[in-house]
């Protein structure tokens, strides 16, 4: 399939509320299905157990919110309404599981929600990753953690996980990581030739497909994506920030490139690039696993590590990609991302790095203003 | 509604000015540190460990504290359009936003004292993930040192034994850390000796929630338990806590005694889930006393601490004992379905006629979900909820007249149903 129908087929499936995808792939192969909330979870455990991780990160806006609104207050984010709507219409209930993190209270809170009401339906697991990377007790407990999510999806297939599993699964991660990030690299080098909208689709794919398909797929499209000629646009080049959980709709991130960005980098889909450096290989899979989060995470919105904070992870960001700006892009009341925004702008403007804030929904419909916003930023940059 | 409606109730006993010199107190200590440099330890109030702290004899600043201060005497709203100009959102949780805005204006306390620098920034991360951002902010802002006293959340029906060692462990590098600033060793005679005075305090505090099983309750047990949280958090592994709490008791056991309660006839028993308004603390009281509406139970008072059920901080195992209560023994680091039974055992062994849910737009750790919480009590358990919104700490959240309407429209259906019940059953009889 050439790339550009790859796409246009993709761009429906990241977007279909029901998880089409995920039905025909378990009546195929007779597997299971979990469902994983933002932003991260360690797919390589679910992957030993031949489940299917699925990223369910919301319905964006192709789901009318009728029953969600009245389980949570006013003041919440799209993503926990939309996610909880999904289960309340029942699309969910191709999983066989739902996994939650300590990502902020909301949703920790949608996790018991999920439990009180979808229990009956699917198992619902929710992982504290630890938030004192500067312990020395803090890859003893992941390590824990992990291990009791590893028994709690072996009781789903009702088989042990090996280490052998394990090690199989991180290698073929590492693998899909590591394209993703020459993906991105590619984009960062000659966003003329790749959209951010069709690198998303491309990289949301994984959220519905086993890592070795997902990497069959990013290098065809990696080759085809070489094989393109286009030339380079008077664009300014820009990071997008705070986008790691709740995603803006692909019409925004389509607005900002026909505003005259080129995206050069974004903490979108932070799961397919959650670390600075492959997972090692060795007899203790979960003790690799655990050590490579506490000490070779990316810098992230939802853990704290104090010893490298984000708004240096940010600065460092924006100047290795060459970026003339940061955009912050930002989901309704999404409070982690909020309370960065401060320290973080500080911390650019510091380095005079020009910023603009945007605000999103996942659920919005029209663009136009955050098109003027974005245009007026641009040209304030090209024309100083 | 009583012939008193709309008035304003006089509700304050000694409890009260026991509180108020005590915390006054509290603040005159923290003014004097700024002077004569004595170490200070900035802690948040949901599962905190205070009792270690007075063990290595360093005084604790409550972020928290300061900021609903401010909320509690109309001062709040200066900081908050402070803070939303160095670009804090409107919909970041208030108390940071006041908190820091404070910080920027360089504010003293509502009481006028100053507040010392942190010699140490000890985030105990209980539950609220806003804390994370909170100290951090503090920490760029100062320059102190930061430790992430990171609590794993309870998600299983107990914590697990990972979770305890992991505390265990990072109660221990506090201590170093500690020791470090005060230049002395922990003595653990001490330690488990300000662990005995928790136990008593817990032990008294435990049985003054107990007396508002009591009809007609002898205080509020959202209101009045709120102002009991001060002493509670601030003072409790030392004398001055078990004392305030002795006075209480006595206070309270005495109204019993007398058939008295809290200063108006009580005709509907409330379990309240949520922080109160600060902002608009009184005019909220008085909106449910109008009704002759008392709060005999309350979530919010167990923020820092569940000691009505059972646990006590153990002198012989107090390391175990603090992280078992920074684990599961509060409301913060538990669960929203444990939530839910907490909730639910009110009701049922205070005897209670309905749910208040006041949702606050700052936290989400207490608001998310609160729609569901309402669908269960109502649909599942028959009881009567009402669900208002607002915040507290941001004044511009809270409309008297709106909410005036929703309580009176509340209880008026709740008055009716009573009348029914009452009526069919008479007639049944």
């Amino acid at each position: 399939m050439v790339f550009e129908s790859l796409i246009e087929a993709w761009e429906e499936i990241v977007q279909d509320p029901d998880f089409s995808i995920v039905r025909d792939w378990k009546n195929r192969t007779g597997g299971k299905a979990v469902g994983y909330f933002p932003v991260y979870t360690p797919i390589e455990i679910l992957h030993a157990g031949a489940i299917l991780p699925v990223g369910v990160m919301g319905a964006g806006n192709r789901l009318e919110i009728a029953h969600a609104d009245s389980r949570f207050g006013s003041f919440i984010c799209s993503v926990a309404k939309s996610t909880m709507e999904l289960g309340l219409r029942s699309n969910l209930n191709v999983m066989d599981g739902m996994i939650f993190h300590s990502i902020c209270d909301t949703a920790r809170n949608l996790a018991f929600l999920f439990q009180r009401n979808f229990s009956g339906r699917m198992k619902v697991d929710y992982i504290h990753f630890p938030q004192n990377p500067e312990s020395s007790a803090a890859v003893d407990y992941l390590e824990a953690e992990l291990r009791r999510l590893k028994t709690s999806m072996e009781e789903l297939i009702a088989r042990p996980i090996t280490d052998e599993d394990l090690n199989r699964s991180i290698a073929a991660c590492n693998e899909n990581r590591n394209l993703v990030s020459q993906c991105y690299a590619l984009r960062s080098e000659k966003p003329h030739m790749i959209t951010t909208r069709e690198l998303y689709i491309l990289l949301k794919a994984g959220n519905y497909l086993r890592f070795e398909d997902h990497s069959i797929m990013l290098r065809s499209a990696m080759k085809a994506i070489e094989n393109r000629t286009a030339r380079p646009k008077d664009k300014i080049r820009v990071v997008l920030e705070g986008s790691f959980c709740e995603q803006p709709p692909l019409d925004l991130l389509q607005a900002f490139e026909d505003a005259g960005c080129y995206i050069v980098n974004d903490d979108l889909l932070p799961v397919r690039n959650w670390y600075l450096r492959d997972i090692e290989v060795n007899g203790n899979p979960l003790r690799a696993l655990a050590e490579n989060y506490v000490k070779h995470s990316r810098y992230s919105s939802v853990r704290h590590d104090w010893s490298h904070p984000r708004m240096e992870g940010l600065v460092e960001k924006a100047r290795a990609s060459k970026a003339d700006a940061v955009v912050f892009c930002i989901a309704k009341f999404c409070e982690p991302a909020y309370f960065d925004y401060v320290p973080m702008k500080d911390a650019l403007e510091r380095e005079n790095i020009p910023h603009l804030l945007v605000e999103f929904e996942e659920k919005m419909w029209t663009f136009e203003k955050a098109r003027n916003e974005i245009e007026t930023f641009v040209e304030s940059i090209l024309f100083d | 509604m009583d012939a008193g409606m709309n008035k304003e109730t006089m509700y304050q006993g000694q409890m009260h000015k026991i509180q108020r010199d005590l915390m006054l107190r509290w603040y005159q200590e923290l003014d004097a540190a700024v002077d004569n440099n004595a170490p200070v330890v900035y802690l948040m109030v949901s599962g905190n460990c205070v009792e270690l702290l007075h063990a290595c004899g360093v005084l604790p600043v409550y972020p928290e504290i300061n900021a609903l201060q401010l909320a509690i005497r109309n001062q709040s709203l200066p900081a908050l359009l402070k803070s939303e100009e160095l670009g804090y959102s409107s919909d970041n949780c208030a108390y940071v936003k006041a908190d820091m805005g404070s910080y920027a204006m360089n504010q003293k306390t509502t009481l006028g004292t100053r507040i010392p620098k942190p010699s140490l920034i000890l985030c105990n991360y209980v539950g609220c993930s806003t804390y994370i951002k909170w100290f951090e902010h503090i920490a760029a802002l100062t320059g102190a040192p930061l430790y992430m006293l990171d609590i794993p959340f309870v998600r299983t029906s107990e914590p697990l034994p990972q979770d305890v060692e992991y505390v265990v462990k990072q109660l221990n590098e506090v201590i170093e850390i500690l020791e470090g600033i005060t230049g002395k060793k922990l003595d653990p005679e001490e330690l488990r000796f300000r662990v005995s005075l928790a136990r008593i305090a817990e032990e008294l505090w435990s049985e003054v929630k107990a007396l508002s099983k009591h009809s007609p309750a002898p205080y509020d047990a959202y209101f009045d338990a709120t102002t009991m949280m001060g002493p509670l958090y601030v003072y409790r592994g030392q004398k001055e806590c078990v004392d305030f709490f002795q006075a209480a008791l006595r206070e309270f056991g005495e109204r019993i005694q007398q058939g008295t309660g809290v200063g108006y006839t009580e005709k509907f028993r409330l379990v309240v889930e949520g922080p109160p308004p600060y902002p608009y603390f009184r005019t909220f009281r008085d909106l449910f006393a109008n009704w002759g509406a008392c709060a005999v139970a309350s979530t919010y008072s167990t923020v820092g601490g569940i000691w009505e059920f059972g646990f006590r901080h153990d002198p012989d195992h107090p390391l175990k004992s603090i992280a078992e209560h920074m684990l599961s023994q509060n409301l913060a680091n538990r669960n929203f379905l444990q939530r839910y039974g907490q909730i639910k055992r009110y009701v049922d062994e205070w005897q209670a006629d309905a749910l208040v849910i006041h949702s606050v737009k700052s936290c989400r750790l207490f608001s998310a979900g609160q729609g569901d919480m309402r669908e269960h009590f109502t649909k599942d358990l028959s009881v009567p909820t009402l669900f208002v919104e607002s915040d507290l700490e941001d004044p511009r959240y809270f409309s008297t007249a709106q909410m005036r309407n929703r309580i009176d429209a509340f209880f008026e259906a709740l008055e009716h149903r009573k009348f029914c019940n009452t009526h069919v059953a008479g007639v049944a009889r």
